[in-house]
């Protein structure tokens, strides 16, 4: 008895661990998952000239990354993402081998080594007023001698050694108000000027003194006009201002201490102005560039009074910054668009008539419009220039041109995705020819009596190496056809500029992608912008011919009010199927659990009267959905007021044309939290598409416990108004979180705990029955995590089992959130050691497979934790029986398993969010998880109890097989031998 | 060629005469009386038939009480089975609910070589019957024991979908 309790226990530890670890082999690792690095929109570049650097460039970008690239690939040599507030302002090189950059609005300068990226100094000012920051490199510095870089940030210019970042001088320019605009040394002096503007009409120009930053002289001439506060130097002793109308240009000379100011409108000096003109920080000797509405204009400065316009380029075009190609010689760059194409010119500034290189290059129209140009020059074997360029498209695209051919071009709009979805790749057809069949036999049976090998511990490091680069380039996962583990599918994907891409879970390449601000751009609707994707089609049943489609939401302008735009995109071309212009703003998009009878989901549309649009506008829709309009209910959670208000639905509203498809909307209900004491923190629901397989819980002792499944749960959680802030702002007095459970429909509140001594930020993830949510404990000085499961009372009189065997109960019968719910509760919980940067879980294709709660940690790494773990029933002492259920005995935290890191080695930069997408095999979720860079891999909580792994050697199965079979056939004949010959004795 | 062996035996055909009359060709020994024989044969005959039919209706109880000790040995083997399911416990119940299975589907064979127009198996039968039950109840008992019987509310309801919601609502995301 004893020895089989032993054994029992045994088994059962055996069966408890295996479920723990899920972890990959090191050979394992991208069999099954993808790692794409991004940088994001490049907003600055800069090209080392020396020897060494001379195949890079240096960017900054708008996901506040600094990377250095290989300008012949396009590929990441290496990369820095800063933290999420640590935006980078300037950048530079100094002393040929540092990366110089200023961030957090100036308030720290770092030095990077150029050539692997690691920091050598970091300097940190004081900001006492946030301003631009300017920082000013020297040009000529020289090695041996100590330079000083130049700050201006916050009203303060420091002087910073280029040797170990530490402050020489400082001098505030806050006390004067005085913002300066451009800081210079002229070569070979010892006077640094700095220029800029005192409140908006006096213009002051200080000199100091490079050595102790003491101030020499300081002029200051006010001008009546007025400034804009934009400014272009043009030389060492003059600048071009705008004045406060931004519709003439000032001159301004300040040689030798005499400021003197001349006025030109832009209207006598172009003809057709109209609006406002801005001035493109772009810095040439003797010329500046001007935008308006529809050019950009290229003037020179001969004089004070004398303007010249040299050149004028109609939108789209960017012009580049100058390149020094020598001490007197400077070119620059313009990009423009001539239909499809792009126009690329390079241009001396002594002869700018004629430009050095004009080429002409294709472009995909999918990318839009230029937005910035940055050249480089390189030595011809003719010892004549060639230039190269690099362009940052629309959708945040980086491009290098050269020679008239688009050399590289990454695709850094993934660096900032919004919105994510998923479809099926289109279903295999008939017709494989022969050949092919022939061959992949061969080349399959090849391929397994390698693994054999393998298996058998046989095979030579070459062969286990060939075994490997075999299985991470095997075929079959890259197809473009559906599998039968629904492993392989389109992510469709939405980024911050517009685009909509599809990439392939197999490798994570791009099957299409459609950029949609070049699509809807017209003259009512100016700015477009994509606000998210839906569902639209998903064929199943019904319209099988159909391919299936997703819907793009988008706004005309950033403003709530800006009218809407419609457009469904085909899954599987990418191509627009149809696109619509509303009539009406977008402010909630909600899709309705109802389609159509060619399964075209319906949508409601909730524009900012707070009516709502039916979409599609069909008759057969508007049929469905008036069927089912007294169940169909909204709820708006207004962040800002504290307040939660439900609605109801009813026929018609007031428009003045009367429109079959728009409906209105009453409140029903409200819930007002006191202002004082609470302020909405975070909200989740439940994932619409989420499949629940039970709603019984079976608990120890063959008991039962309902769930209590909704779709309509909402969790809120609040925190004191005190406590928004960062954590440790407040003492643990004086910070609480109240969680709540609330019905959507009805506003009852299920559940409502109070957390005391915990703060934000919360993260919450809501499923089945339970809600998971993070937040920080003041009192513990830890993070914590809690569960609340919520389980249905009234149902838990169910328990004759002959009325369950013969039917005769009403757990199936439909149910009402009117009928008062009698729900209990059980909650716990746990301290976590990490902060939480996203957190989802998983979802399988029917809610069998055991839950894993996926947490974006701090480092940009995805965690999986058992839903085990966080089970409000664990306990110090377990009973037999509680053991046998699987409940995991009570400890203070929750673990960090290392294995348990999906994304095992990588980091997922910046990463913001995770997606899960259940499989076809039952036991398999999708995951794919998304920042700065993006990962996908596939995991099974429970491991793959459904299927064979991928490794399972088919061919020693079918020897072992085919080797039984003949020995059968073998014994079987050598008897009847036997046999005949015992006979004839 | 035990195939051989079963069908040499299907049917004899026996071509000596009934014994009584060989005796009409060959002359009795002296001193032999027939009559008193005869009559001693049919007299011995009855006795020798009451004999077999007591030793059969023994010999069926016997067999009819087999499985009790059957019984016990499964109770004991269940004792030390315990009571979490394994291999071993599951064995030893399916092979406590297999015996009396096959052992009730054979009580006609079982009780055939005791079968005679004078000798009452029914009685035996019912008990061998009786005690078979209580062997499948046992092994059914012990099923429950180790929680495999669909005895419970959780047995039905663990794979209930669900119920239906009547309501939807959505809001802001």
């Amino acid at each position: 008895m004893a020895m089989a309790v032993r054994v029992c226990l045994g088994f059962l530890i055996v069966l408890l661990y295996s479920n723990f670890s899920t972890a990959l082999y090191e050979d394992q690792v991208g069999l099954a998952d993808w790692h794409q690095k991004y940088i994001g929109k490049v907003k600055q570049a800069v090209f080392p000239t020396q020897k060494s650097g001379r195949r890079r460039v240096v960017v900054s970008t708008e996901e506040n990354v600094i990377a250095s690239l290989d300008l012949r690939r396009g590929d990441i040599f290496w990369r820095h993402v800063l933290g999420k507030d640590d935006h980078v302002d300037q950048i530079d090189i100094a002393l040929g081998k540092y990366f110089i950059t200023l961030s957090s609005e100036g308030s720290i300068l770092r030095a990077w080594n150029l050539p692997d990226g690691q920091m050598m100094w970091e300097s940190a000012f004081y900001v006492s007023t946030p301003s631009k920051s300017l920082l000013y490199v020297p040009a000529n510095i020289n090695l041996g001698k100590e330079n000083w870089f130049l700050v201006f940030s916050g009203g303060w210019l420091h002087a910073v050694s280029s040797i170990d970042g530490e402050i020489v001088w400082k001098k505030e320019f806050a006390i004067d108000s005085l913002e300066i605009k451009q800081v210079f040394q002229p070569p070979e002096s010892d006077i640094i000027y700095a220029v800029g503007f005192v409140g908006s009409s006096q213009f002051s120009v200080c000199e100091l003194s490079s050595k102790s930053g003491e101030v020499l002289k300081h002029n200051t001439a006010s001008f009546p006009g007025g400034f804009c506060g934009e400014a272009s130097l043009v030389s060492s002793d003059m600048l071009v201002a705008l004045d406060a109308t931004r519709s003439a240009l000032i001159a301004i000379s300040f040689q030798s201490g005499i400021i003197n100011f001349h006025q030109t409108y832009i209207s006598d000096l172009v003809q057709d102005f109209s609006g406002m003109a801005a001035l493109l920080p772009v810095k040439f000797t003797g010329i500046f560039a001007m935008k308006t509405v529809s050019s950009i204009y290229l003037v020179r400065v001969k004089g004070v009074s004398e303007l010249e316009v040299l050149e004028k380029f109609n939108h789209p075009a960017s012009v580049s910054d100058a390149l020094t190609l020598s001490e007197e010689q400077q070119a620059f760059g313009i990009v423009q668009h001539v239909e499809t194409k792009i126009d690329f010119r390079v241009k001396l500034d002594k002869d700018l008539r004629n430009g050095v290189l004009k080429e002409t290059i294709e472009m995909d129209p999918q990318r839009g419009h230029v937005q910035k140009v940055f050249i480089s020059n390189y030595v011809r074997t003719d010892k004549s220039h060639g230039f190269r360029a690099l362009i940052v498209m629309e959708d945040h695209s980086l491009s290098l041109v050269q020679q008239g051919v688009v050399v590289w071009s990454r695709e850094d709009g993934l660096a900032s995705i919004i919105d994510s979805t998923t479809s099926e790749l289109p279903v295999e057809k008939e017709g494989v020819s022969v050949a092919e069949v022939e061959h992949n036999l061969f080349e399959w049976l090849k391929g397994h009596a390698l693994k054999l090998k393998g298996t058998l511990l046989l095979a030579s490091p070459d062969e286990i190496a060939a075994i490997q680069a075999m299985r991470l380039k095997n075929s079959e996962r890259n197809k473009m056809t559906r599998d039968h583990n629904g492993f392989r599918k389109l992510i469709i994907v939405l980024t911050r500029a517009g685009k909509l891409l599809a990439l392939h879970t197999g490798d994570g390449r791009i099957i299409w992608s459609l950029f949609f601000p070049s699509l809807h751009r017209s003259e009512a609707c100016e700015h477009p912008s994509a606000l998210n994707i839906y569902q639209w089609q998903v064929p199943h049943h019904h319209a099988m011919h159909e391919n299936p489609s997703v819907l793009v939401v988008g706004r005309c302008g950033p403003s709530h009010d800006a009218l809407g735009f419609f457009s469904v995109v085909d899954s599987y071309t990418g191509k627009e199927r149809n696109s619509l212009k509303l009539a009406h703003s977008i402010i909630q998009v909600i899709p309705l659990p109802l389609t159509d009878s060619t399964e075209q989901r319906l949508h409601l549309i909730i524009d900012a009267n707070l009516q709502a649009h039916l979409y599609p506008r069909t008759r057969d829709s508007v049929n469905i959905f008036l069927r089912e309009m007294s169940n169909i209910y909204r709820h708006s959670i207004e962040v800002g007021k504290d307040m939660i208000r439900g609605y109801s639905l009813q026929s018609g509203c007031n428009l003045d044309v009367a429109d079959e498809y728009c409906f209105n909307t009453k409140e029903l209900w409200s819930i007002v939290f006191p202002s004082e004491s609470e302020k909405i923190a975070t909200t989740a629901t439940r994932k619409i598409n989420e499949v629940v397989h039970t709603q019984a819980k079976v608990i120890a002792d063959q008991d039962v416990m309902y769930k209590y499944v909704s779709r309509n749960i909402l969790f809120v959680a609040t925190v004191a108004p005190k406590a928004a802030g960062e954590i440790g702002s407040v003492t643990p007095e004086e910070a609480w979180l109240v969680a709540y459970l609330i019905d959507a429909v009805t506003g009852r509140i299920l559940h409502r705990v109070t957390h005391h001594g915990a703060q934000g930020p919360i993260h919450a993830v809501v499923s089945e029955n339970w809600v998971v949510y993070h937040y920080f404990n003041l009192r513990a000085h830890r993070y914590e995590m809690s569960v609340i499961e919520i389980y249905d009372r009234s149902r838990a009189d169910n328990k004759d089992v002959w009325k369950l065997v013969l039917g005769k109960h009403n757990l199936t019968s439909p149910v009402s959130s009117y009928s008062r719910p009698d729900v209990m509760v059980k909650s716990q919980s746990y301290f976590f050691t990490h902060s939480v940067k996203a957190m989802a879980v998983t979802a399988t294709a029917k809610g069998i497979t055991s839950k894993q709660l996926l947490i974006g940690t701090i480092g940009d790494q995805v965690l999986a934790l058992d839903k085990r773990f966080l089970d409000p029933r664990r306990n110090v002492t377990l009973t037999q029986s509680e053991k046998e259920e699987g409940i995991i005995p009570l400890t203070d935290s929750l673990p960090i398993i290392p294995q348990a890191y999906v994304t095992h080695a990588l980091q997922v930069e910046g990463l913001r969010g995770i997606v899960t997408i259940p499989a076809r095999l039952e036991s398999t979720t999708l995951v794919f998880s998304y920042g700065v860079d993006i990962f996908f891999t596939r995991i099974a909580p429970s491991r793959t109890y459904d299927s064979l792994t991928e490794d399972f050697s088919y061919a020693l199965l079918l020897i072992t097989i085919v080797a039984l079979v003949a020995a059968i056939f073998a014994t079987w004949i050598l008897s009847e031998k036997k046999e005949l010959r015992e006979k004839w004795r | 060629m035990e195939k051989g062996k079963g069908l040499a035996r299907r049917w004899a055909v026996e071509f000596a005469e009934s014994p009584s009359s060989s005796s009409y060709h060959v002359p009795d020994p002296l001193g032999f009386s027939r009559s008193s024989q005869d009559l001693d044969d049919a007299n011995g005959g009855r006795q020798k038939k009451d004999a077999e039919a007591a030793w059969k209706a023994q010999k069926a109880w016997e067999v009819a009480q087999t499985p009790f000790k059957n019984l016990l040995m499964m109770g004991f083997m269940m004792w030390m089975a315990g009571s979490t399911v394994h291999l071993f416990s599951i064995g030893i119940t399916f092979s406590a609910l297999w015996q009396p299975l096959s052992a009730l589907r054979s009580v006609g064979k079982v009780f055939e070589p005791y079968k005679d127009s004078r000798v009452d198996t029914l009685a035996p039968k019912l008990l061998f019957l009786a005690l078979n039950m209580a062997g499948l109840a046992l092994g059914v008992w012990k099923l429950n024991t180790l929680g495999l019987l669909p005895t419970h509310a959780s047995d039905w309801v663990s794979s209930l979908a669900p119920a239906q919601e009547v309501e939807f609502s959505s809001g802001d995301i």
